[in-house]
């Protein structure tokens, strides 16, 4: 039971990141019409925001170290710690929470850059050239953050207060054996929060309402006189925060590398496959359950009956949900039903 | 009379021959004229003709071709080991493995089309590459990859030691490397490409041209498309398998990192580079992709400099800091932003520009007339 409910929660997390970089994918397919190969670049660009402005505070300048008497010794202090020495520790320990708050004006900015300076171009060309022209994107962002912070992973901390584990199970009255990483924990609520936050945008306020309704018949909200087009290049740029957020918050939890984004690019076109092109409620709901499922894959029980299953089990339950029913689980009925 | 001369599949094979042929006299000006580097023209040239007779005749776009590549080169490297070192039996058992491999991926594969047709194929690549990697590594050897050991049984040439070294892949004793390595390569390119162009030009490759142009019209005028579609997938994955058994010739090494999506997306690049659905194309693209990877991640500071020692002294300096991020380990940078011009300028490839150059309006105008009936055949399906 104790095994059952940990896995549960072990999936959820990665469940978590390829929700929200599968509902992403399907607002820019869902408005747009674009299949964005890019889009797990923005999910590494968030990850590299909180590396950067980690890196901008930390910045620092040796300074003689008091403690040391018999010889010059010299250790690196932060600016930070040097001009404020009451708070410059705590902003530093607080650096990923705080790129948030950045990431996200630049990561909109960064979607709408693209949306206007490349995407546009792309509407009426095939889904093929779609998916071309921004796999080649994804490589020159990729390239370019690679030339400028390396190409091994960068470690970047969470806040010390939750750097440890919680005790889940004595916390709600279970077993004390449930322990769980106080972060993970955090980038679930955090996850459910962000997706909320979206479906609440669409659902209640008037611009949700016609995006929404552009999603479902373009060519009717523009001859009532509405720019679909201009409302769509924002919400272009609302995925791309959206996946930045993502990126920003899952740094912690696998230290940020180039290729990070294309890792889970192909795993959340998998999970936007499976729910159904276009369906947000699907792209989320696909994203926990293939999360869940993998976790649950890379139990030993499990690979001691089917060897290997933990590695192909998504692309598995892809394959057979694409044949099986074509518009995924959640698909509406004859959205890219072919 | 000229026109009908020109486009004679003799006078193209002698042209094509004649170029491969002469690749050490006409490369060596450019650097190139080296059999290992002449080699990898082949070999992927190669696999980007196999590529291009699915994706250019079909339009239909695999991620996952980079899956039939290590299926070849795992079947040669066991042929070596079990064998011979014969480099005959290793490419037909390539060429049949990575066939049948093919027809299993493309039968389900196939029942859909479009972009899921792209993540089906996607899919499967990752599941050979994970499988690689974990579970089938007695097969495979995992991550330090197959390789040749000295106790392998070899049945039908075990006689032949070494004298104690690891063997060399022969061609009935004669070592594949070196120019007799590019020659093998070479004439393996040429029957390839005269394969493509008897496909291109034979009722079957009509067919599916005609599938790419409009799929629904094909099946209403009463062509069972499946069949067809299978057979071209089944093609193009044995041109893989042929690549990948040519890689285990060169080296007999095989590893899971050839199967990896990206290096699906190599063999994509080349051929959109080159031009979709062009004979010569795919070759094209495949050269220069590895001529400029050769040539451009080969520099560094000091050989940019020298190289661009005869600007003055201050332009000098500014012009190798905007250049240094391209080369060298930013090679890739510098084909994504090429493969995204590309696309978005020339989508028919380096061979849409020459035929711009050189004006052939006529055809030019009616496969954008093509072009735009495919794409509206496309969107009714959307």
């Amino acid at each position: 039971m104790d095994a059952i409910l940990l896995q549960i929660l072990n999936g959820l997390d990665k469940g978590g990141a390829y929700a929200l970089i599968a509902l992403g994918l399907t607002l820019a397919f869902g408005t747009l019409g674009i299949v964005n190969f890019a889009h797990g670049a923005l999910f590494m660009l968030g990850a590299f925001c909180a590396v950067s402005i980690q890196s901008i505070l930390t910045l620092s300048k040796k300074v003689k170290d008091e403690s040391v008497t018999f010889f010059d010794a010299y250790k690196e202090t932060p600016y930070l710690e040097i001009w404020f020495p009451e708070i410059g520790p705590t902003i530093i320990d607080w650096a990923v929470p705080l790129s948030i708050l950045i990431a996200i004006p630049v990561m909109l900015l960064i979607g709408l850059a693209m949306e206007r300076g490349l995407i546009r171009f792309f509407y009426k060309r095939t889904h093929a050239e779609q998916i071309l022209v921004t796999f080649g994107l994804a490589i020159v962002i990729q390239e370019i953050i690679k030339a400028n912070f390396g190409a091994n992973p960068i470690p970047t901390a969470a806040p010390d207060i939750v750097a440890g584990s919680a005790n889940i199970g004595s916390l709600v009255g279970l077993s004390d054996n449930i322990v769980y990483p106080w972060w993970r924990l955090i980038y679930l609520v955090f996850a459910l929060v962000v997706i909320g936050g979206v479906f609440a945008f669409l659902q209640f306020t008037t611009f949700g309402m016609v995006v929404r309704a552009g999603m479902h018949d373009r060519d009717m909200v523009n001859l009532l006189g509405i720019n679909v087009e201009k409302r769509f290049t924002i919400v272009f740029g609302l995925a791309a925060v959206v996946a930045g957020l993502a990126g920003v918050m899952y740094a912690p939890i696998l230290p940020p590398d180039y290729h990070i984004g294309m890792d889970f690019l192909v795993l959340s076109f998998v999970v936007v496959v499976v729910g159904g092109m276009g369906s947000l409620g699907g792209a989320v709901a696909a994203g926990f359950l293939l999360g869940i499922l993998q976790s649950f894959a890379s139990t030993n029980e499990v690979k001691s009956i089917i060897p290997g299953i933990d590695q192909i089990i998504i692309y598995l339950v892809a394959v057979v949900i694409l044949l099986v029913r074509p518009r995924g689980l959640m698909g509406r009925r004859g959205v890219m039903e072919d | 009379m000229t026109k009908k001369v020109l486009e004679s599949e003799l006078f193209i094979m002698l042209l094509f021959a004649g170029a491969v042929l002469t690749m050490p006299l006409w490369l060596a000006p450019i650097g190139a004229g080296y059999p290992d580097l002449m080699q990898k023209f082949a070999i992927f040239g190669l696999f980007a003709i196999g590529y291009n007779v699915l994706f250019g005749l079909t339009g239909y776009l695999s991620f996952g071709h980079a899956a039939f590549l290590g299926v070849g080169s795992y079947a040669a490297v066991w042929s070596f080991k079990l064998l011979s070192m014969n480099v005959l039996p290793a490419i037909f058992f390539s060429m049949i493995f990575s066939g049948i491999f093919a027809y299993m991926i493309g039968f389900v594969s196939l029942r859909r089309s479009g972009i899921y047709f792209s993540i089906l194929t996607l899919a499967f690549a990752q599941m050979s590459y994970n499988l690689a990697y974990s579970v089938l590594t007695p097969i495979t050897n995992g991550e330090t990859g197959l390789q040749l050991t000295l106790n392998d049984p070899r049945i039908l040439d075990a006689a032949s030691s070494n004298g104690g070294a690891l063997p060399s892949p022969t061609l009935f004793g004669l070592k594949m490397s070196g120019f007799e390595g590019f020659y093998f390569c070479a004439v393996l390119l040429i029957i390839g490409f005269f394969i493509a162009l008897k496909i291109s030009r034979s009722p079957f490759g009509l067919v599916l041209k005609g599938i790419k142009s409009n799929q629904t019209r094909m099946k209403f005028t009463g062509f069972n498309t499946r069949p067809y579609l299978i057979t071209a997938f089944v093609i193009s994955g044995m041109y893989a398998g042929l690549a990948g058994s040519l890689m285990a010739v060169t080296d007999p090494l095989a590893g899971a990192e050839r199967m990896q999506w990206t290096a699906s997306g190599e063999v994509v690049l080349m051929t959109i580079l080159g031009g979709v659905g062009t004979l010569v194309g795919p070759v094209l693209g495949a050269g220069i992709i590895k001529y400029f990877e050769n040539i451009f991640s080969a520099f560094n500071d000091r050989s940019l400099h020298e190289v661009l020692a005869f600007l003055p002294d201050g332009m000098e300096n500014i012009v190798v800091t905007l250049v240094r991020p391209f080369v060298g380990e930013g090679w890739h940078l510098t084909l994504g932003v090429l493969f995204m011009l590309v696309i978005i300028f020339l989508p028919g490839g380096i061979m849409q520009g020459i035929d711009r150059i050189f004006g052939k309006s006529k055809k030019k105008k009616a496969a954008e007339a093509a072009a735009a009936t495919a794409r509206m055949g496309e969107e009714q399906h959307g």
